[in-house]
């Protein structure tokens, strides 16, 4: 039962983790191939709160607040920079956090932390309040979507340009949307933290980051939840894999490329397709 | 006397980033795709050329079949991940790129083992000496002059030939060259089949200079590489020389004078960002 109960924790954390790139990404159309560093953040803010005696739930907001400040000022650059140069820029977050981590013994350095005390919520009270948490941003994100902040955010994201004709200080919105985002990636992170009870250097790097863009990505970029579902499915894959151990990466590789190559709109354009091709069916017979 | 030597390193170590970016430059300029399968190219080329070299016995044909296989490979990469996502924005076919560089790593530690392996004998591991005292080997001094030759030449047949302007106006405005007569496709072609082969060529030059060659040796150069063409301008060959050999020095002092701060791979990208903050378009591009 322990297995399950972990692998249902991995899939809440995936699925906040997922959801708060999908709101810089997804919702506001902000590339970002670093955001591996904010998870980082609250991972280690929060882990190393609880070393100093605050309890799990204590440390939450503090893990939110620091990777929002981080998530603001790389949200600065955006202001500076665009698409493609930002990708590359944010990318650079993401070597800067590790690399800095690294060298910092306070931090554990290379060994990275792990005699932080327990959450003590006991594994299946951590599951349903890892759950409960993701439900919450669910909800979250569903109403910025439909809210007017979603649908600047949406219209950031087809055409900035446009939208400053329009009047809308796009820079203040660009910000707002990292400042959630990453501090949303923070909380995520401290659970990450307590759930794994080790955090390193290169549990944050950039492959971390380019695979929660994947989630985003196959799930269907902005659509929750299409990137609900594929957080659940992508994080759950390698285990579900065991059995062909050492192809792991391989398949995942493979079946991440063969998804976005033949879907390229993921699987709510999947799905979307699939129920249009239904009714259309039903209609004509 | 420190001083001297560590700039030296960083010169042998940025014209091989110099060599891996340049493939990378084409094709961003091309298809504005960050194309990170590129390392897998390069660590591609690198096998090729060990095993080649192991079996022949020689150096020359280890390096003309690195280039041969990594160029075609390119192409092939290009036909079959990018060519059908180009109308589509640009992060899907980075995650295509993804994929296929996340495979390609899998795929070479599966067929070839994950401890990697060596040259049998080494080649121009002669130490040479320069400049009254500072110790080369023949590999590391060749590599230097080698590569800034080619990016030489390159940067010649891109401003002076008719397929160099050709490429030049395609990267420009891809619409405007077509209506001139350019077949963008044979464009396209030609820069995958030359950045890749480069990128074949570089992974020899490093299984030379270390005499090792493993799986995950593509990862670190490739994100690198792509914070040297920003740097030195997207598309521009010239730029990307200067940026590549820039950052590498940067690099031989930082590890000396910053390693209490940062790693390695951070100082590259802690450049990059101070750089972009000032200049948005890259160090040298004219727009």
């Amino acid at each position: 039962m322990n297995y399950e109960i972990s692998i249902v924790t991995t899939m809440a954390i995936s699925v906040m983790f997922a959801l708060s790139l999908n709101l810089i990404t997804g919702f506001c159309g902000q590339i970002s191939l670093g955001h591996a560093a904010f998870l980082g953040v609250g991972a280690y803010t929060s882990a190393l709160l609880s070393g100093a005696g605050f309890s799990f739930l204590v440390t939450l907001p503090f893990a939110m607040l620091s990777a929002a400040t981080l998530g603001v000022i790389v949200g600065f650059t955006s202001l500076r920079v665009r698409e493609d140069f930002l990708a590359i820029t944010t990318m650079g977050v993401g070597f800067l956090f590790v690399g800095v981590i690294r060298q910092q013994d306070i931090l554990g350095g290379e060994l990275g932390l792990s005699s932080f005390p327990d959450h003590g919520f006991g594994n299946l009270g951590f599951m349903i309040l890892a759950l409960m948490c993701s439900s919450l941003m669910v909800i979250l994100c569903l109403y910025i979507k439909h809210s007017w902040m979603g649908r600047v955010f949406q219209g950031i994201a087809e055409d900035e340009d446009t939208m400053r004709v329009l009047g809308i200080d796009a820079a203040r919105y660009k910000l707002v949307a990292f400042a959630l985002g990453t501090a949303l990636a923070g909380l995520a992170g401290s659970f990450y933290a307590h759930h794994l009870r080790f955090i390193g250097p290169d549990s944050f790097g950039f492959v971390e980051s380019v695979t929660v863009l994947s989630m985003v990505v196959f799930g269907g970029i902005g659509s929750v939840p299409g990137v609900i579902f594929s957080a659940a499915i992508l994080s759950a894959l390698p285990a579900w894999f065991q059995f062909i151990g050492d192809y792991k990466l391989l398949v995942y590789g493979g079946l991440l490329f063969v998804m976005i190559r033949f879907f390229p709109g993921g699987m709510a354009s999947l799905v979307s397709q699939l129920y249009a091709y239904i009714t259309k069916r039903r209609r004509d017979t | 006397m420190l001083f001297v030597e560590l700039a030296a390193q960083g010169l042998v170590q940025g014209s091989i980033y110099a060599l891996i970016a340049l493939g990378l430059t084409l094709v961003y300029g091309l298809l504005r795709i960050v194309h990170v399968a590129h390392a897998a190219l390069f660590t591609l080329g690198a096998y090729i050329g060990v095993l080649v070299c192991n079996f022949t016995g020689s150096l020359t044909l280890g390096f003309f079949a690195a280039s041969v296989v990594a160029g075609s490979a390119g192409i092939v990469m290009y036909h079959l991940a990018y060519k059908p996502l180009l109308k589509q924005p640009p992060f899907v076919a980075l995650i295509a790129s993804i994929g296929v560089f996340i495979a390609a790593e899998e795929g070479f530690r599966i067929l070839f083992g994950a401890q990697g392996f060596s040259f049998t004998e080494p080649f121009l591991q002669t130490p040479i000496e320069l400049f009254g005292g500072l110790r080369f080997k023949l590999a590391e001094v060749l590599v230097i002059l080698l590569s800034t030759m080619i990016i030489g030449i390159l940067a010649g047949l891109q401003a002076y030939t008719r397929i160099g302007v050709a490429c030049r106006a395609t990267v420009s405005d891809p619409q405007m060259a077509s209506s001139f007569g350019i077949s963008i496709e044979l464009v396209r072609n030609i820069n995958f089949l030359v950045g890749s082969a480069l990128a074949g060529f570089a992974g020899v030059w490093v299984a030379l200079l270390n005499n090792l060659v493993e799986p995950t040796m593509g990862s670190v150069p490739s994100y690198k590489a792509l914070a040297i063409i920003v740097l030195g301008g997207l598309g521009s060959v010239p730029g990307t020389l200067v940026a590549a050999l820039t950052l590498g020095v940067v690099e031989a002092f930082g590890t000396i004078y910053l390693s209490s701060l940062l790693d390695r791979n951070a100082i590259a990208f802690a450049f990059l960002i101070a750089v972009l903050m000032f200049r948005p378009q890259g160090l040298f591009s004219r727009t």
